[in-house]
């Protein structure tokens, strides 16, 4: 008797007969659309029509096939099982498998100690990701294969998960990197979130077999693991049956007639419970009010068909699309413009003003202005006169609608921007962090995944009947939701006002995290492109109870702010943009180069517009724009926390003498002054791993236990290594539960990664038996104590080491680190006095001691500096700060220090000009705690909080926006103060 | 906002509200807190609308324990079940490194935000982080930890018997019958003394190995983990209802040795950090007490061998030296291998990690040892589950059902052998 297995996939069905002997009588393949009761029966009609009459052995097996088994009567196998059994019978001799699925990543390791892995709940899309990437760009997977095989050089792209890869893509397309080279970088992210998400301390090597359809349909991609992973994998006849085949071998049902498991499969009993929210709208008539009501709101601003006096053009290169207009000087609307932008906005603006020179030789533009991700290339191309941060492009736009506007909510395509204006001033600024980004393109992309355009999409859900409540979270999570909703029974509109709504409590919950209505605003305007779908704005004004005024021309808020800011700082003589006859003499040509100015090694990309107009992206500083190294006169402490710790770096070793290994990460960069001085005077020669790199944590990243854990402690994979290639003697890495007591909280903790990564390493980094690792217990908090106890430890490891030498090395040691903070604190006084001396603006770049590291805050200290503040760290003003009751348990030494940086901010007088940004490495749980702390205290005196979430993401785009928001803030204020 | 003191009038009016924490003992507690005149509720609340409510007034990136159990009681105050002006919140509070230390604060925040700053909040911890004119920790303490070893042996015996009783809900009335037994005991002061102890421990034992039970083959499965989704059906989504599904007999240490190995910390501590003789008596005192407890139970236990009992807290402080150093304090520390290690030993070799999304001790403690856990006990099949908001159940049972598979895989080899083994091969 012949078995069927049947593989239920997230994105695709599979399914292979297999005779009595196991060999293949027949497979197919098809993408279920989401719809997998009626995809199923037609693939199972396909397999009857073949073997007509057979009865068979029937099991299911994929990651949507568990509940379909559990109500149809069939047995289950687990996907990863049913692969394993496949490999097994057809490809024995198999060391290690991986797989990519439509949203899922395996590796399972067959020899050796077997192992499955997959991957956990963040990690998400894989197959789902290259499709959207695919989407992203306008092409389809056979091309991004032929492009990438073309690729000449790669770029770095987040490979946490999907959404952080695509905000770092999408500014690359932006500035006009090569989709060749985009390309290829994608399939290298892909491989390196495989890696990194599941190898998990374990190599990967011997005979690798690839698998599932990405692997299968993608040859660059195959490349690519075999480049990363320095072999050759083979990809099987079949590659994407065989967990369909492993079900059909693993079976044990009984023989099914199949045309009666049709007919059950389409009568089986239906779960048919979720939670629902009341529908949006109970009746046409209310839907009519509603609309006509919004309408109202626009009745002041006119369109005009022709050009009235002079005009001022307005433009906005956002993430996804572009959109431009010009005004009039009063505002009205002339020729307004909205469309994708493919990646490169560049040749859209050309058409655009072509046609407008051509329709109308004799317009006057006065002046022009450009804002969003592609300001820069769009200024540089055009000749635009100025460029503006969004914000201050959305607050003058919603302003013209609603002059006494004070919250301004925009979800565009790819971010969610809110802020709060106070006193006529821009504050509190919200952007969703690069994980949450459920906007525009998410209801895009489900409305694709379903087969619906977005504008259809948006009106199935205004009469939903029962809206499923899916909560809010990011796209990858919401996939299995909303799967699991249509399992439930819910209808293609009940999805689609679900996610509406669920669009709204993402920006209401996760981004601006608002406790209450109240506390937004009274006076909302609300826009941005994915404000167009009345289910969204509805949902929005149900949540928060309020009625808000969405404009007429909500897509366009950028471009028509712009456009206004134009008429506002219209400069003599006249610019504005390219003529006519320059427009037809433009060319764009890109070209990708690495910088060799520095160590840094930047990927340039270098866009030339003819007539020697050029526009360099991608670079760090200004050197390969100006031809000159950075401008010396910069007070910037984070480079001089690093210059202090230079003497304690390098150094030759002496012969003779014992050699000691210090990791540079995390805790030690505070503590390699204390550490390093009491090694030497102990007598031994001291190496320290060097500052981190991309590279260095590649080189780590096999040992990383968990994926999830901070940028900052998975690079300390990467250091261990780079010590061992030292060959020391020893490497010393301490655990320490405690850290130094500074009276400003009620205990004196470290968090437990800092605490406890030692133990991680030792578990996990099996090279660590190349040497002796000394992770033991020490507290510095108290002299005495840690005299005897770090005398235990040495005794311990080196027993020929006097006993005396203890006390004066551990003396020695208190100096060093004493004299660090010292000179730090000096440092940073004279910093203050400098700013207070020349009027500069003073940010407290509040973060941890590691966070000085230059491949943990990616240079944004740098930006700081060049836009023209002074820059202080928080261990140089905490201590200028008595302890203080806050509001949440000051347990830990570091975090303790944030609060009172705050304080001293938050109390600083405005004269001084000092302003508090938060770094925040993605995964601190701790912070989950203090950024709302330290927004609370600074917000009690009407201070401006912003916060910079930081990973392995090394693109600035959306760090620029809040800075440039925040300086525009602060020097509106600065102008108020003054008037 | 400074804290709301819990007066002795709040002590006569008010409601105390406790989220679900631990399945059984919860109820225990709340006969325990009756004694000394508390009237206490403990929340059942379950569902999307109270993890919502929970991530409105809670920071999105909070650990998902906070967002269930502070979202319960937040809920509780919302939805119109209970007069916040006459209800007072109740946390625990270890005052160790973890982000867990904060829950009492952020409650107090949240309350702050929904305009309720007036409802009390009160810590319950064994160190006093915090003082109450109304309410006195000391002898309302040691009272609960008598309360929690009934919890464990309720749990501990529940769970063995539930996936082979042979009559359906026999399991499920023997709890409910001991869960209102003991109240009646302890509201007339009773079932508290050693003795008295002993002896209901023993009549526990009596009564469950007194329900019928069939000797159908279960694959069996431990879970340890973080201590909130290791135990709360809310919080792990139901899990040890989907392991019985799937015909499992699992077994969950019990709350005890959680307590034990903070009593043990006070020790281990003062050996690496030095400080005051006095924290490490109390700590010796505590820990002398529950050790002695403890013993009862295995004793109460000895004479029905059918019941897998739990090994000594020693033995597993032995075995989690092994795997890391006892100076890892902080969530649940070393006592998460400790117990893993001890059910692998004892033949659970098939062992769920239950722990929240980014939680901080577990990427030392949890994801962090199970390399070296698999290097000491090759055969063991360890899956660490991560629960969250945005972690979608389905996803999480598929993953124990690729447990599972492998699990039913290695018993069958196991019996091959066996089976070679009885013909001589």
């Amino acid at each position: 008797m012949k078995r069927l297995g049947v593989d239920v996939g997230s994105t695709t069905l599979k399914c292979a007969v297999v005779d009595e002997a196991g060999v293949l009588r027949f497979a197919r393949y098809m993408r279920h659309y989401s719809k997998i009761d009626q995809r199923l029966g037609e693939l199972l009609r396909q397999v009857v029509e073949q073997f007509p009459g057979e009865s068979m052995e029937v099991s299911l097996s994929g990651s949507a096939g568990m509940g379909l088994a559990e109500e149809a009567d069939l047995p289950f196998v687990q996907e990863v099982y049913a692969e394993r059994v496949a490999v097994g019978r057809l490809a024995p001799g198999t060391d290690v498998v991986i797989e990519l699925g439509g949203e899922d990543a395996k590796i399972l390791f067959l020899t050796g100690g077997f192992e499955m892995r997959m991957n956990g709940t963040c990690a998400g899309g894989t197959g789902a990701f290259i499709d959207q990437m695919a989407a992203l760009m306008e092409i389809s997977i056979e091309d991004m294969d032929g492009l990438a095989a073309r690729h000449e050089k790669l770029y770095t792209i987040a490979s946490r998960c999907g959404v952080f890869a695509k905000s770092d893509i999408q500014p690359l397309l932006n500035q006009g990197a090569r989709k060749e080279d985009v390309c290829a970088s994608i399939f290298y992210a892909v491989v390196n979130q495989t890696i990194a998400g599941l190898a998990q301390g374990r190599e990967i090597k011997g005979n690798i077999l690839y698998l599932g359809g990405p692997l299968t349909y993608i040859p660059e991609l195959r490349k690519s693991f075999d480049h990363v992973l320095q072999t050759e994998g083979l990809c099987p006849e079949n590659a994407l049956y065989y967990v369909a085949m492993g079900a059909a071998f693993a079976g044990t049902g009984q023989a099914q007639p199949l045309d009666e498991l049709i007919q059950r499969l389409q009568h089986r009993s239906r779960a048919g419970r979720y939670t629902a929210c009341p529908p949006l709208f109970e009746s046409q008539e209310e839907y009519d009010a509603f609309t006509a009501r919004h309408r109202a709101a626009s009745e002041g601003i006119q369109r005009i068909d022709a050009p009235s006096g002079p005009m001022y053009l307005g433009i906005d290169a956002g993430s996804t699309t572009v959109k431009a207009l010009l005004c009039d000087g009063e505002g009205n609307i002339l020729r307004p413009f909205y469309t994708p932008n493919n990646g490169n906005p560049v040749p859209i603006i050309r058409d655009y003003l072509t046609k407008l020179y051509q329709d109308f030789p004799d317009i006057e533009i006065r002046a022009s202005a450009v804002t969003g991700y592609g300001e820069d290339i769009i200024r540089n191309a055009f000749g635009i006169d100025r460029g503006l941060v969004e914000t201050v492009a959305h607050y003058t736009a919603a302003k013209k609608f609603l002059p006494a506007v004070d919250f301004i909510l925009d979800i565009g395509g790819q971010d969610i921007k809110c802020f709060q204006i106070r006193n006529g001033a821009i504050d509190s600024i919200y952007l969703n962090e690069a994980c949450s980004s459920g906007c525009g393109s998410f209801l895009q992309t489900f409305a694709g995944a379903l087969g619906y355009s977005p504008a259809e999409f948006a009106r199935l859900g205004l009469f939903a009947k029962k809206p499923v409540d899916l909560g809010s979270r990011c796209t990858v999570f919401m996939n299995s939701s909303v799967k699991q909703a249509q399992k439930d029974g819910a209808t293609v509109e009940d999805i689609a006002a679900g996610l509406s709504i669920s669009v709204v409590k993402n920006a209401l919950y996760k981004v601006i995290r608002c406790a209450n209505a109240e506390s937004l605003g009274e006076h909302i305007v609300v826009q941005g492109g994915t404000f167009l779908n009345d289910a969204v704005l509805r949902a929005f004004e149900r949540e928060t109870g309020r009625q808000v005024v969405r404009p007429g021309y909500a897509a366009l808020m950028g471009a028509y702010g712009a456009a206004l800011y134009a008429l506002a700082h219209e400069e003599q003589p006249h610019k504005a943009v390219l003529t006519a006859g320059e427009l037809e003499r433009f060319t764009h040509s890109v070209k990708a180069v690495t910088c060799s100015g520095c160590g840094n090694h930047c990927n340039l990309t270098i866009n030339d517009f003819g007539s020697g107009r050029r526009f360099i992206a991608g670079n760090r500083c200004d050197r390969p724009v100006t031809g000159k190294r950075e401008q010396a006169t910069h007070y910037d402490l984070y480079d001089y926390k690093l210059s202090l710790l230079e003497k304690y770096q390098g150094g030759a070793r002496e012969p003779g003498k014992p050699t000691i290994g210090i990791p540079l990460g995390l805790n030690f960069y505070e503590l390699l002054p204390f550490w390093r001085t009491f090694w030497e005077t102990l007598g031994f020669n001291v190496v320290v791993s060097p500052l981190s790199t991309r590279e260095l944590y590649l080189r780590g990243q096999y040992t990383i236990p968990s994926d999830t854990a901070c940028y900052p402690a998975k690079l300390m994979h990467g250091h261990m290594e780079a010590l061992l290639d030292e060959k020391p003697d020893a490497i010393f890495y301490p655990d320490m539960s405690y850290n130094a007591e500074e009276g400003l909280g009620v205990n004196h903790f470290n968090c437990p990664v800092v605490a406890y990564y030692p133990q991680v390493l030792r578990l996990n980094v099996p090279r660590l038996g190349e040497t002796t690792f000394i992770d033991d217990f020490v507290s510095i908090a108290d002299r005495k104590q840690f005299t005897k106890r770090m005398g235990e430890i040495v005794q311990k490891y080196f027993p020929a080491v006097p006993k005396g030498q203890i006390k004066p090395a551990a003396q020695r040691a208190y100096e060093a680190y004493d004299q660090y903070f010292r000179d730090l604190r000096q440092k940073g006084q004279e910093y203050l006095d400098i700013a207070k001396a020349r009027n500069l603006p003073v940010i407290v770049l509040a973060g941890r001691p590691y966070h000085i590291d230059p491949e943990i805050n990616h240079g944004i200290h740098t930006l700081i500096c060049r836009l023209g503040a002074v820059v202080l760290t928080e261990d140089s003003v905490s201590h200028l700060v008595q302890s203080f009751p806050v509001n949440v348990r000051n347990q830990w030494t570091y975090h303790a220090r944030l609060y009172a940086a705050a304080k001293y901010v938050a109390e600083a007088p405005p004269e001084a000009n000092i302003n508090l940004v938060q770094l925040v490495s993605f995964g601190c749980g701790v912070d989950a705690v203090t950024t709302d702390e330290v927004r609370a205290i600074l917000e009690r005196n009407g201070k401006i909080y912003t916060q910079i979430k930081i990973d392995e993401i090394s693109n600035m785009g959306a760090v620029n926006i809040r800075l440039r928001s925040l300086f525009s803030a602060i020097e509106d204020r600065g102008r108020r103060q003054t008037t | 906002m400074a804290a709301v003191d819990f007066t002795k009038q709040m002590k006569r009016e008010y409601t105390i509200l406790s989220p679900d924490i631990f399945p059984t003992h919860m109820e225990l507690l709340q006969s325990v807190f009756a004694i000394y005149g508390y009237k206490t509720e403990v929340l059942h609340y379950e569902g999307q609308q109270v993890i919502d409510r929970g991530l409105k007034y809670l920071h999105n990136d909070m650990c998902y324990p906070a967002i269930c159990a502070l979202g319960q009681q937040i809920y509780a105050l919302t939805c119109g079940d209970y007069d916040p002006h006459k209800c007072a919140l109740i946390q625990f509070q270890t005052g160790g490194g973890c982000r867990a230390s904060n829950y009492i604060m952020l409650l107090r925040k949240a309350l702050h935000n929904m305009g309720m700053d007036y409802v009390p909040v009160i810590s319950l911890s064994f160190s006093g982080l915090e003082k109450y004119s109304g309410f006195k920790l000391t002898p309302l303490m040691m009272t609960a930890l008598r309360a929690i070893i009934y919890g464990d042996m309720l749990l501990l015996l529940k769970n063995q018997t539930l996936p082979r009783e042979t009559n359906q809900g026999d399991t499920r009335a023997v709890v409910d019958k001991w869960v209102s037994e003991l109240t009646e005991q302890f509201r007339h002061k009773k079932g508290l003394s050693g003795r008295s102890m002993k002896r209901n421990l023993r009549r526990m034992a009596e009564d469950f190995h007194n329900i019928p039970k069939t000797d159908k083959k279960l694959t069996r499965v431990g879970i340890v983990g973080e201590i909130y989704v290791k135990y709360s059906s809310f919080g792990n989504n139901g899990l040890e209802e989907f392991l019985l599904s799937q015909d499992c007999e699992y077994m969950v240490p019990g709350v005890l040795g959680f307590l034990q190995y903070c009593f043990a910390n006070t020790e281990i501590d003062h050996g690496y950090y030095g400080g005051s003789m006095l924290g490490v008596l109390g700590g010796r005192l505590a820990g002398y007490v529950a050790d002695k407890w403890e013993e009862d139970m295995l004793e109460a236990l000895a004479d029905y061998p059918e019941f897998a009992t739990p090994v000594s807290f020693d033995k597993v402080r032995e075995l989690a030296a092994r795997i890391i150093d006892p100076g890892v304090k902080m969530g649940e520390g070393w006592l998460l291998p400790g117990e893993t290690a001890e059910l692998i030993e004892k033949g659970y070799t098939n062992v769920i990690c239950a722990q929240p999304f980014g939680c901080l001790p577990n990427h030392i403690v949890g994801k962090g040892t199970i390399r070296r856990l698999r290097e000491l006990y090759p055969e063991a099949n360890i899956f660490p589950v991560d629960y969250d908001a945005g972690a979608s159940k389905v996803n999480q049972e598929n993953r124990i059902k690729l447990m599972l598979a492998i699990a039913r895989e290695q018993e069958q080899e196991q019996e091959q052998e066996a089976q070679y083994e009885a013909v001589g091969c």
